[in-house]
């Protein structure tokens, strides 16, 4: 396929690809880069042509995954892949709330997004729908983990091959969790930065479906739903503040993007946009170091070191247009050390019961730094992303509690312990 | 002396469809601007009005963006693997 003669059954929208930057449109296919300026492509809707006909009771009437927003997705057909991936919770935290002095908290759960407990999930689901349009049967991805999670099952679930290259010092629990479902698993000697070249490099060479590479335009889409769900639970309103953790910097991008969509479909009422906050880990923040010295470009980390191994993308794709929605949204970010990133994973756990990954804790310990800043205004519902799932990076949270020690099955030594518990808190 | 350069698809119009393409040079600069005698209007493409790389375009000399070496005047010698890759998304200038 060339990206001139791609052929489609896309309806006409959906027919084309319009680049970000220099705004020429191309035919749509499995592309990522315009030819005339190198820019990233992005799908084009007719949102115009929905207001009115895409409303809420057609939506409350379907199915509750994220296919339920599928006007607002770039899939040309009836979708078959992707079934039960999103609509995850959105919860109150109180607890955490009144702990980091926000008022309002909310937290969106895509730590148990089907069916690899991230928010990854949502966008293989869209990149895999559209590659069986383009009719593209082997896929791939090069990944930090959870996205090699998502495209080995969804992978599995479709009957494709897949191909996952990965950085060979990946956490075990995410290699497993890749490898159980029968993939192609390419380990990488070298940092994300470097398994992310090679597969630029792998999808101009093979005809697959890179899905962050050359379905990327398809697969940021599916970010978007995070955002839309998050709309129609706080019962189609926006939340005035949201808090995400960066890696590429996609996600924060396309959660305002799904926003403003939102607005323009008329599915929410038109008003001010949510002050986006951006979340990295101190070993690692490309994103954050632009977005405080004020720089227009990103420089690069060559060797990030730091627990959040999810997040550690040293030359994040979108970081630029991260950069731009912090601050265009009158949001702001930060960074915090792997202590801190511990802490937050902690007070997640202890205090609303959700056991996050690395990347989770980033985001808790984030949003109470940009809280005791001033940084979080008051009013409003403050939405926290958690993109993923503790048990992936179980070793980052041993520290934050003691076994004890090991007892004889008797009633005895309960209350031995018991009355050693009560002499504590005294 | 001779090294291979590997061109992204999209840069392919402006070498008759090649992929790989051989070029003299000692670095990336007279690399590219041998590429561009060869290829006409290649070097345009590359090169953004700045005299740098095109903001979307990163090179990549054994797996190495430039970038953290010297730029364009990154030494290369025979057997060098060169590689011109298209940024995936972002990567270039904040829009403000």
């Amino acid at each position: 396929m060339n990206q001139s003669g791609a052929q489609t059954r896309a309806p006409e929208h959906l027919d084309t690809l319009r680049c970000r930057i220099c705004h020429t449109v191309t035919a749509a296919g499995p592309y990522h880069v315009c030819e005339e300026c190198f820019g990233p492509l992005e799908v084009v809707y007719d949102l115009e042509g929905l207001r009115g006909t895409l409303t809420r009771e057609k939506i409350a009437g379907r199915p509750t995954d994220l296919w339920r927003y599928r006007e607002l997705l770039p899939t040309a057909e009836e979708p078959s892949r992707g079934k039960g991936v999103g609509w995850t919770p959105l919860l109150p935290a109180p607890r955490l709330g009144n702990a980091l002095g926000i008022q309002d908290l909310w937290i969106k759960v895509d730590s148990s997004n089907h069916p690899t407990q991230s928010f990854k999930d949502r966008v293989v689901a869209v990149a895999l729908q559209r590659a069986k349009e383009f009719g593209i049967n082997v896929v791939g991805c090069a990944s930090t983990g959870n996205l090699a999670n998502s495209v080995a099952a969804q992978a599995a679930t479709a009957g494709l091959s897949a191909w996952i290259f990965i950085p060979e010092d990946l956490e075990e629990e995410k290699i497993i969790a890749t490898g159980v479902h029968g993939v192609r698993l390419v380990r990488i000697k070298g940092v994300y930065d470097d398994v992310n070249r090679l597969c630029a490099e792998v999808a101009d060479r093979f005809d697959w479906g890179i899905v962050n590479v050359n379905l990327r335009a398809y697969y940021a889409e599916g970010s978007k739903t995070m955002g839309f769900e998050i709309a129609e639970q706080l019962g189609w309103t926006i939340p005035a503040n949201i808090v995400a953790p960066m890696a590429g910097g996609s996600l924060i991008t396309k959660l305002r993007k799904a926003f403003k969509e939102l607005a323009a479909v008329g599915l929410v009422r038109e008003g001010p946009e949510p002050r986006f906050f951006g979340a990295q880990a101190t070993g690692c923040a490309p994103i954050i170091s632009a977005l405080e010295s004020g720089a227009d470009r990103i420089t690069p980390i060559r060797e990030p070191v730091t627990i959040a191994r999810s997040l550690a993308i040293g030359n994040p794709a979108d970081g630029t247009f991260a950069v731009a929605t912090m601050r265009e949204t009158g949001g702001w970010g930060t960074a915090v050390s792997d202590p801190e990133i511990v802490e937050g994973m902690r007070l997640l756990a202890t205090l609303e019961g959700v056991f996050t990954e690395t990347a989770g804790g980033v985001a808790v310990a984030s949003a109470a730094k940009l809280s005791k800043e001033g940084r979080i205004a008051k009013q409003g519902p403050t939405v926290l992303c958690i993109t993923g799932n503790g048990l992936k990076t179980k070793e980052a949270a041993r520290s934050t509690f003691e076994l004890g020690e090991s007892i004889e099955p008797r009633l005895s030594e309960v209350e031995r312990l018991a009355d050693s518990a009560a002499q504590q808190r005294l | 002396m001779s090294v291979t350069v590997r061109v992204p698809s999209a840069l392919r119009k402006l070498t008759s469809g090649q992929s790989e393409l051989t070029a003299e040079g000692n670095t990336v600069r007279e690399l590219l601007d041998d590429l561009g005698r060869e290829n006409p209007g290649l070097l345009e493409r590359i090169m953004g009005a700045d005299g740098d790389i095109q903001q979307f375009l990163n090179v990549f000399v054994n797996g190495s963006d430039i970038r953290y070496e010297d730029d364009l005047d990154t030494e290369v010698s025979a057997g060098d693997e060169v590689s011109i890759v298209p940024s995936i998304a972002g990567g270039g200038v904040i829009e403000q």
